[in-house]
């Protein structure tokens, strides 16, 4: 892929065989405006947020089609069918670079480009996605005449099985070695003999998209080493800034759902606060003890916060009117405080589950007096950061390093090798959402084994 | 060398509870102890069967072929449980007599096998956990485990460790119903049966296929086996949705399970003889009509002078009677007669065994502490005839040394050597590690001579 400053593209015509999905399996060959590289990444992220949002929430399989088809209209929809080729290719393939980076970030990327695919891939008609399995160059022949015959009757027997009181047994059936059909296997939806599936027209999705991922899977392998031989130094002063902003550009996990390292407990949090939280939080965290109140910036930013990491609604409660109630008394914090408390849980009014602020959320408000809320790296003096640093364990040299990046207005990146200095790790994805800091936190302080000596 | 044998009486508390009912068992303290495990396992009798062991982890990289990998046997896990719970783990052997002589040195009360590794499980701290270089399995049998326990629910006989042979059965079934799907539907060929030495058995499938296979596809063929889903919470713990079975179920229902339930397990279980068994049953008949219909009959006829066995199988006709005018009544009532079925005979596999390669399997021919009985292979053509009470223990092969009746090579040709173990270790070599073996070899040749042929490709222009 040829990237270029604006200069007037010349329309791609590798797409010869015109598949209505792409399958990604090479770099296309085509030309790419610098801008275009950037928006079209941005766009088609917005589209596989939304894909994550949907799983969060427990879409049924009809669900997230349609939600695939709205959020793919809304964001990478053009009037010329081969442009809009264009940006999906480019976009993942720029979508590659950002998170091939570390695992975390492939995994994410993984699970919701195969679930993209699979919802656009059932949301074709049948001759195109016979099209689609043709393209993966899968090897597997329809079943026909007497062979098919023969198995009719075992065949209406699994769609019996599934729920079907008639039986139709599809027109079609591909012979495909068992272990390409994983989830059909566990499932018992498929007829299994002698080694072979056999499965309907209806059930392609399963094969392609088992394909689809392994592709996928080792391409981000691949990626990963050729960005960090190559390509990372070689476009240090043009892809890669885009890149790198890409990620820590907010569009990633959003926290609302606490994943397996939340459910601390009101007794731990005094030094959960001191071992994983990201300053911005132990700052506000510190000032709730030591003034026992915080404004509402404060409550909002470090009330969702605790959300995320897994604190009930009930713990909430419990933490924050015990801080409150020194200062303003029980029946003010309930009548005040204990509202938008439990608003923020999503059990009143709107109930709107609110999701934690972000780092470019976080990094954007502007803290007034009296205010704690705010990014400690943008919004304090350098006095007070390298004091606030210095409590959080950072030797001067360590400092330097992050006073420079808080120089150079780099907050995101301050923070991150915060991180790195306190646990003695490098943190290659950079830090974009304190609930990450958290999590991060946590799993290299749960971990037993000790680092394999090299 | 018949000594006083030290009895290791504080661990074998537990066995001094078995029902006399059951004493097929020597007495526990002539079972098992660590004297006997030294000559089981050492010195001149070689009674464990190292070089067969050996033939079959290597799968025919014997070094005899150019195409073969000299290091194959090497990079294969194994684990000792020593005296007194002392757990080693990654060990590897480069050859035969490095693990013959390790296991002498040690006298391991448990030997597990792990996967082959991509290194050697020795030298693991060498290679990190990323990049490309990275210590991780790359093969390993596809394994079960089916344990008595797993069927306390649905036994009457025995609970907890104990077996008999009115609920080894069951395992008899499951080994059916496993084997005939291993190899009709999944298509695999060289599968090894093995007793676990009290209260189970185990499964090793070994074909190349089915040692490749990744985590996910061994979970997928033992999520294809569950049908159990039973905990404390729910009566009802087999659910057979849909308006017909699976053909696999179809096929295991009509040529094993049904027969088994109405014909030997009524016999040996009588489970619909008292109160508390049939009210276990009307519990899974998600219809409280049906229900009383049933316990009203039921209760009536308790003065009778059938026999336990008749009256289950009368109880059995008058609910199949019922379910069969009345299932239209609800879909969870379609194939409640199967459910219940299945729900008492169907295999109940241990499924984290299977799911991940990286999971230890004892190895076949151990000795099992708490009995004494070696783990020797079942024939699962002839499972039936397998009697978990009367596989040799420790001190009987021991008896037979000492009283020097039998030759302690096993001589294929020699009908008439009658040591205890040399029908087990015949039945090893024979059945299913000489077929493995040749087919192995055939792959090794195959495979290099496409290695070769590419090779020549690349050099033509």
């Amino acid at each position: 892929m040829e990237v270029i400053r604006s200069q007037k593209r010349t329309p791609s015509n590798d797409t010869v065989s015109n598949p209505k999905i792409p399958l990604y399996l090479t770099a296309p060959q085509m030309e790419v405006r610098l801008e275009e590289f950037e928006l079209f990444a941005i766009d088609r992220l917005r589209v596989l947020k939304g894909v994550s949002d949907g799983l969060a929430r427990g879409r049924n399989p009809k669900e997230m089609d349609d939600l695939v088809d709205t959020l793919w209209k809304e964001h990478m929809r053009d009037p010329d069918a081969s442009v809009m080729l264009n940006k999906d290719i480019i976009s993942h393939f720029v979508l590659r670079l950002v998170y091939c980076r570390s695992d975390e970030l492939k995994k994410w990327f993984l699970s919701m480009e195969t679930a993209l695919f699979r919802h656009r891939f059932r949301l074709q008609n049948f001759e195109a996605q016979r099209a689609i399995v043709g393209e993966f160059g899968l090897p597997y022949k329809a079943v026909t005449g007497a062979e098919l015959e023969g198995l009719k009757e075992r065949l209406g027997q699994v769609v019996r099985s599934l729920g079907q009181i008639s039986p139709t047994v599809e027109a079609v059936y591909y012979k495909v070695p068992f272990e390409e059909v994983p989830d059909l296997v566990a499932s018992r939806r498929v007829l299994i003999q002698k080694g072979f599936a056999f499965v309907a027209g209806s059930q392609l999705v399963s094969l392609v998209v088992t394909q689809f991922r392994s592709h996928i899977s080792k391409a981000l392998i691949l990626t990963n080493r050729k960005w960090t031989t190559t390509i990372r130094e070689r476009e240090k002063d043009r892809l890669t800034p885009i890149v790198e902003a890409l990620s820590t550009s907010y569009l990633g996990p959003d926290y609302s759902q606490s994943t397996e390292y939340a459910e601390i407990s009101l007794k731990d949090i005094d030094q959960v606060a001191k071992s994983s939280f990201p300053l911005c939080m132990r700052h506000l965290f510190e000032k709730v003890r030591e003034d026992h109140h915080l404004k509402h910036g404060g409550r909002m930013q470090l009330g969702l916060f605790l959300k995320g990491v897994g604190l009930k609604l009930d713990d909430a409660l419990a933490f924050w009117r015990a801080e409150f109630t020194k200062k303003v008394g029980s029946e003010r914090f309930d009548k005040e405080y204990a509202y938008s408390i439990r608003h923020n849980y999503g059990k009143e009014g709107k109930r709107t589950d609110y999701t934690p602020y972000a780092c470019q959320k976080i990094i954007l408000s502007a803290p007034g007096a009296g205010d704690h809320h705010g990014c400690p790296y943008r919004h304090f003096s350098e006095d007070n950061l390298r004091a606030a640093l210095g409590r959080m364990g950072l030797s001067s040299r360590g400092m330097e390093g992050v006073m420079d990046q808080v120089r150079n207005k780099h907050y995101q990146l301050a923070c991150t090798m915060t991180f790195e200095a306190v646990y003695g790790t490098s943190c290659d994805a950079g830090i974009n959402h304190p609930n990450q800091y958290f999590e991060e936190s946590q799993k290299i302080l749960k971990s037993k084994t000790p680092p394999a000596p090299v | 060398e018949r000594k006083m044998i030290r009895e290791e009486i504080e661990s074998r508390e537990d066995e001094k509870m078995i029902d006399a009912a059951q004493m097929n068992n020597p007495e526990p303290e002539e079972c098992f102890n660590v004297n006997y495990l030294r000559i089981y396992y050492g010195g001149k009798s070689n009674l464990f069967p190292y070089s067969d062991i050996h033939k079959w982890l290597s799968y025919g990289h014997d070094g005899k072929h150019p195409g073969c990998d000299e290091y194959y046997f090497g990079r294969r896990e194994f684990s000792f449980t020593l005296e007194n719970d002392v757990y080693l783990r990654y060990k590897s052997f480069k050859n035969a007599s490095s693990m013959e002589d390790a296991i002498k040195s040690n006298f391991p009360y448990k030997i597990d096998i792990g996967a082959v590794y991509s290194v050697d499980p020795d030298k693991r701290h060498a290679y990190s956990q990323t990049g490309t270089n990275v210590f991780t399995p790359v093969e390993r049998e596809l394994v079960f485990d089916i344990d008595i326990t797993d069927y306390d629910d649905v036994r009457y006989c025995c609970s907890g460790a104990d077996v008999c042979s009115k609920c080894w059965p069951l395992i008899t079934v499951a080994i059916k119903v496993i084997h005939t799907s291993l190899t009709e539907d999944f298509g695999f060929k060289h599968i090894l049966w093995v007793f676990s030495g009290r209260r189970g058995v185990h499964c090793w499938v070994c074909d190349p296929k089915a040692r490749r296979m990744t985590n996910e596809q061994r979970s997928a063929v033992a999520e294809y086996f569950r049908v159990y889903k039973g905990n404390e919470n729910n009566a009802r713990k087999v659910a057979l949705m849909g308006y017909s079975l699976h053909p696999f179920l179809a096929r295991s229902y009509v040529d094993y399970l049904k027969g088994f339930f109405e014909g030997e397990l009524q016999a040996t279980q009588s489970i619909f003889s008292t109160k508390d068994k049939y009210e276990k049953i009307l519990a899974m008949i998600s219809d409280e009509d049906i229900q009383s219909e049933l316990r009203g009959k039921w209760e009536n006829s308790a003065r009778s002078s059938l026999s336990e066995e008749a009256i289950s199988l009368v109880r059995w006709e008058q609910l199949k009677n019922t379910l069969q005018s009345k299932k239209h009544k609800a879909p969870t009532l379609r194939m409640c007669v199967e459910e219940i079925v299945f729900t008492f005979t169907y295999p109940r596999i241990d499924l984290e065994v299977s799911k991940q390669m990286n999971h230890l399997l004892k190895a076949p021919f151990c000795v099992h502490p708490k009995t004494g009985r070696v783990c020797v292979p079942i024939d699962p053509n002839n499972c039936d005839e397998f009697d978990p009470l009367a596989v040799p223990t420790l001190s009987q092969l021991i008896e037979e040394i000492n009283s020097g009746g039998s030759r302690m090579d096993v001589d294929d040709d020699e009908d008439s050597d009658t040591s205890l173990l040399a029908k087990s270790i015949k039945f090893f070599r024979s059945s299913f590690l000489e077929p493995l073996l040749k087919s192995c070899k055939e792959e090794i040749e195959s495979s290099y001579k496409t290695k070769i042929g590419k090779s020549k490709d690349s050099f033509s222009w």
